[in-house]
């Protein structure tokens, strides 16, 4: 689901992981679609967040 | 079908545990909804919800397609989602597929008593067309316990209906959540993997992959493929009846918003999106309302640029100027409300009321929610 993407932990509360930032590859007019995903497993993008992270399919960022 | 058989089928559906108004589980079976847009091209990359709401399109293939919003249908309904091969796909390695699914929450599905000794049966029914004739595989998974029964269906030049009846399983319950529980899949493309044992038909078994797809076409064969599709409806009995229309529109877009909101009508520029407030200098902070509670926290999906200038994909209007916005995202995003917030671009007034909007052309701007 998220091939060629980059994953990236995203902060409101600086310190605290509350979201990952998912990057697709930019189109050749630089704009990208992106998900910024919740942490809650009832997420079916987090859920597969999950699974790709612990295949080794997918690295997640540290947040800013 | 003659009103004699509706009324039968009707009634023995009744007697099965099935039956009446809201009997259809299918949500946006007769592909009116179609809030990501009525075309998306060049699909079979990855994974995903492109066009009709609530149909997620799954590839393991170098095949492509192009998916339609199509108003093409049978008499009864206005529209069709229409998937047209763009690139064929002739050498088939044994693990690639390519399927469609609509994915149903376990809390809707629990009139089947799945699991029990008063199991219902499943009764499916649809509509479907293609270019030439071609035989493919309707199948019920059971996510929950991994069970699954499938059975083929021919399509044609014209469109057609097929009705296919499954048995009741005793065996595995559905959860009663708000995960997914019950797959209604058609597969249109499938390796040896999923071909190469004998078509699980006749009763719910625990899923082999083997046994899933046996005796399909391939969608991907030719350029001339196309398939398509309306009218799907998922019902407890034992005899599929008429497709249930959904009383109005609004009524169907209502059901699909539960999985995929858009936050803008507009995604030209000056389409608006939120009210707020700059909480400090560069962030602005609004709060969104979801009608209706979505199935679980969303996703933002959007799209962002890199530009931080007039190219930028959003604006802020503060004050009497806009500052420009390229990526947001949410905080505390739960069923019923979130925090949608800058995380790049603005300068302005802390303190000042603001309003975001569109800048530059987007393609999305929603809350997804999706199995």
């Amino acid at each position: 689901m998220f091939k060629n993407c980059t994953a990236k932990y995203n902060q409101f509360i600086s310190g605290i992981n509350d979201s990952v930032i998912i990057t697709y590859p930019a189109d050749e007019n630089g704009m990208s679609k992106t998900l910024c995903v919740p942490m809650d497993e009832e997420n079916t993008h987090y859920a597969e967040i999950l699974k790709q992270v612990q295949e080794g399919t997918l690295t997640i960022q540290d947040a800013d | 079908m003659s009103k004699a058989a509706e009324l039968a089928n009707l009634i023995g559906n009744i007697n099965a545990g099935g039956g009446g108004v809201n009997r259809n589980l299918i949500i946006n079976g007769a592909m009116n909804v179609a809030e990501r847009g009525t075309s998306a091209t060049g699909l079979g990359g990855s994974d995903g919800y492109f066009t009709c709401d609530r149909w997620a399109t799954f590839f393991n293939s170098s095949g492509r397609l192009t998916s339609t919003q199509d108003s093409s249908a049978p008499s009864g309904f206005a529209k069709s989602l229409k998937l047209a091969c763009t690139t064929a796909d002739t050498s088939v390695a044994s693990g690639e597929y390519f399927f469609l699914s609509q994915r149903i929450e376990g809390q809707k599905v629990q009139a089947f008593a799945k699991g029990t000794s008063d199991a219902k049966p499943f009764a499916v029914s649809f509509y479907v067309k293609g270019n030439a004739s071609a035989t493919y595989v309707a199948e019920l998974f059971d996510s929950d316990n991994s069970r699954q029964i499938s059975k083929t269906f021919t399509v044609g030049t014209d469109w057609a209906r097929v009705e296919l009846s499954f048995p009741a399983d005793t065996t595995g319950a559905f959860n009663y959540d708000n995960g997914r529980s019950l797959d209604l899949t058609i597969w249109l493309h499938a390796g040896s993997d999923y071909t190469s044992g004998t078509l699980n038909s006749s009763a719910w078994a625990s899923s082999t992959n083997a046994n899933r797809a046996v005796g399909g076409s391939s969608f991907f064969d030719s350029t001339d493929r196309t398939f398509f599709l309306t009218g799907v409806q998922l019902e407890v009995g034992q005899n599929p009846t008429d497709f249930e229309h959904i009383n109005s529109f609004g009524e169907e877009l209502a059901m699909c918003k539960r999985y995929y909101q858009k936050l803008t009508d507009s995604y030209a520029q000056h389409g608006q999106i939120c009210n707020g407030h700059m909480a400090n200098s560069t962030q602005f902070q609004g709060v969104i309302r979801f009608v209706p509670q979505m199935r679980a926290a969303p996703s933002l999906s959007h799209t962002t640029t890199s530009s931080n200038n007039s190219s930028s994909a959003y604006y802020v209007a503060t004050g009497g100027a806009n500052d420009y916005v390229d990526a947001l995202a949410f905080y505390n995003s739960n069923q019923v409300t979130t925090l949608l917030y800058s995380t790049s671009g603005s300068s302005a007034t802390e303190g000042e009321g603001a309003n975001l909007a569109v800048q530059s052309t987007i393609t999305e701007f929603a809350a997804v929610s999706e199995l």
